[in-house]
């Protein structure tokens, strides 16, 4: 099952606090998540400064600066892994570095269906069997 | 044939033993916690005119299992011809092995149903109902009684939490020995939190709130059977320890009795021997924790005669190993109060007065109980009745607020 990682952070604190985490630290992990098989995408983000939010009303396009949401912690990066059970998502997202001064929220990927078959827009790659229902 | 009455009379017995076994190999078996129930129910349901025909199986357990079990695979098939992924699950269900029902197994499903319950990923006000639903079979109804709010309100915390296993995969599975501590400290959390709220309902109305505390006290032996880990030792024993002094801690007239000025006649010796026994053997594992801790406190209170003849040195000495291990405000304030007895009132009250200038435990009404208790021991009249009346604002349960009540009254 794939879950997105979202990796959130006070921007102000990210680079900055004696325990941040290092490019070459973060780069290492991630290839670590690679080699074990679980990685489908990952990356860094710059900062919500550079951020545009754009909508789609009525036909009518709207842009503004900045991001959708002011929070307390900004999204920083993100890891798309492909996990057993959300046991093992918790343990790959609990060791990306930027967790020791931010926080990530774990969320399982929704299947998209054709409405036609009621299959899955694409297979699902790897199927273990948990208490959720496969 | 066999009388119908004599198939429920019998079924009703295999119900009552063996259906949280049942029910954690079917959630294994067909992966979701609905799909179980509904299997589990359609199980006895069937059995009841099958074995008035047929006999009662050699292993009722093994029959309802597998019944179940099929009854859910047909029902999917069924379903499948309006819905395609229905068919794929059947599919794969089946595709899976007969169930192997050896004892190990089965137990294992238990400790698995415990885990997946107190997951941490599902929020914590769901992981008590829904243990106590799953785990111990109380309705919604009963544990809305027992927590003082509506079933409805309970049903949806389950309802979430069970989608939340769904949607979210959590994996039915006992933590591997990495996860361990980190897991089980959940769930003795949810057990410890089942126990309180039994124990801290003292009124004679909420009677069925203290049978929450010997639901607590059956979780936590059937956690120890299957799971014999030091703090389990801890926690059945602190539980056990507490209990014991149940009949002691309430007058006739529902009034609250101190430590200090229970009759200790009335405390059960059957559970403190128990207790003290799981304590000893919890402390010479020496893994042990903040339960095991907290339980060989509560024994040095049981093995003391009288109030007067606490081991005081030893208690401050429990005190300063839990508060190493888990350094919380309310463990000081109890520390300080060990304290008191064996230095003196002043001692203590400098204790609480830090505490309490920290900004901590401000709106904790045992903080404010034992700095009154110590100003009242000093003399401080004026100050011992202004803390009890902070304290009264702060509670309220009725023997709590008539005991501080009849405290102030005194001064």
């Amino acid at each position: 099952m794939k879950y997105l990682c979202l990796v959130y952070c006070d921007e102000g604190l990210l680079h900055n606090d004696p325990d941040s985490p290092a490019d070459d630290e973060c780069l290492a992990y991630a290839e670590s998540v690679h080699a074990s098989g679980r990685m489908l995408a990952a990356e860094a983000l710059k900062p919500t400064q550079t951020a545009t939010t754009v909508r789609m009303r009525n036909g009518h396009m709207s842009i503004t600066d900045g991001p959708f949401a002011e929070t307390k912690e900004q999204l920083a990066g993100f890891y798309l892994i492909d996990a057993r059970d959300l046991n093992e998502a918790l343990q790959i997202a609990g060791k990306i570095p930027a967790a020791r001064v931010g926080s990530v929220e774990v969320r399982p990927v929704r299947e998209l269906r054709h409405a036609q078959t009621g299959e899955p827009s694409n297979e699902p790659s790897t199927d273990h069997r948990g208490a959720g229902r496969a | 044939m066999i009388a119908e009455a004599e198939v429920r009379q019998q079924l009703e017995l295999v119900y009552r033993q063996e259906s949280r076994r049942i029910l954690a190999t079917l959630i294994r078996l067909l992966g979701d916690f609905d799909l179980a129930e509904e299997a589990l129910h359609e199980a006895f349901f069937i059995a009841v005119e099958r074995w008035q025909r047929d006999g009662i199986p050699a292993s009722p357990r093994a029959w309802l299992v597998s019944t179940g079990r099929f009854k859910a695979i047909d029902g999917l098939r069924r379903r499948a011809r309006f819905d395609v992924s229905q068919a794929r699950l059947a599919q794969a269900l089946e595709s899976l092995e007969a169930p192997d029902l050896c004892e190990d197994d089965v137990e294992d499903d238990r400790l698995r149903l415990i885990f997946t319950c107190c997951h941490p990923a599902l929020a914590a006000d769901a992981q008590v109902p829904l243990t106590l639903r799953e785990v111990c079979d109380l309705t919604t109804e009963e544990i809305a009684r027992a927590f003082l709010t509506r079933p409805g309100a309970i049903a949806q915390r389950i309802v979430r939490a069970k989608v939340k296993i769904r949607e979210a995969r959590i994996p039915y599975q006992v933590p591997s020995l990495a996860e361990l501590p980190e897991r089980l400290e959940s769930v003795l959390r949810v057990i410890y939190l089942v126990f309180n709220e039994g124990y801290s309902a003292t009124s004679g109305a909420s009677l069925t709130r203290s049978d929450l505390s010997e639901e607590a006290i059956r979780l936590g032996r059937l956690l120890l059977e299957l799971l014999p880990d030091p703090e389990v030792m801890g926690l059945l024993a602190l539980m056990l320890l507490q209990a014991s002094r149940n009949r002691a801690r309430t007058s006739a007239d529902g009034e609250l009795v101190l430590l200090d000025e229970q009759d200790r006649a009335l405390w059960d010796r059957a559970l403190i021997s128990e207790g003290c026994a799981l304590v000893e053997q919890a402390l010479r594992s020496r893994n042990f924790g903040p339960y095991s801790l907290q339980a060989a406190i509560a024994a040095v209170h049981a093995e003391a005669a009288t109030a007067a003849d606490t081991d005081w040195e030893q208690i401050i000495g429990l005190y300063d190993v839990l508060l190493r291990a888990q350094p919380s405000a309310v463990v000081e304030l109890n520390r300080a109060v060990a304290l008191a007895r064996r230095d003196g009132p002043q001692a203590g009250l400098a204790l609480v007065d830090a505490i309490l200038a920290r900004g901590e435990l401000l709106d904790y009404h045992l903080a404010h109980c034992a700095k009154a208790e110590f100003c009242r021991q000093l003399g401080q009249t004026q100050q011992a009745r202004s803390a009890f009346e902070t304290a009264l604002g702060m509670t309220q349960v009725t023997p709590e607020r008539r005991f501080i009540e009849r405290r102030l009254s005194q001064l």
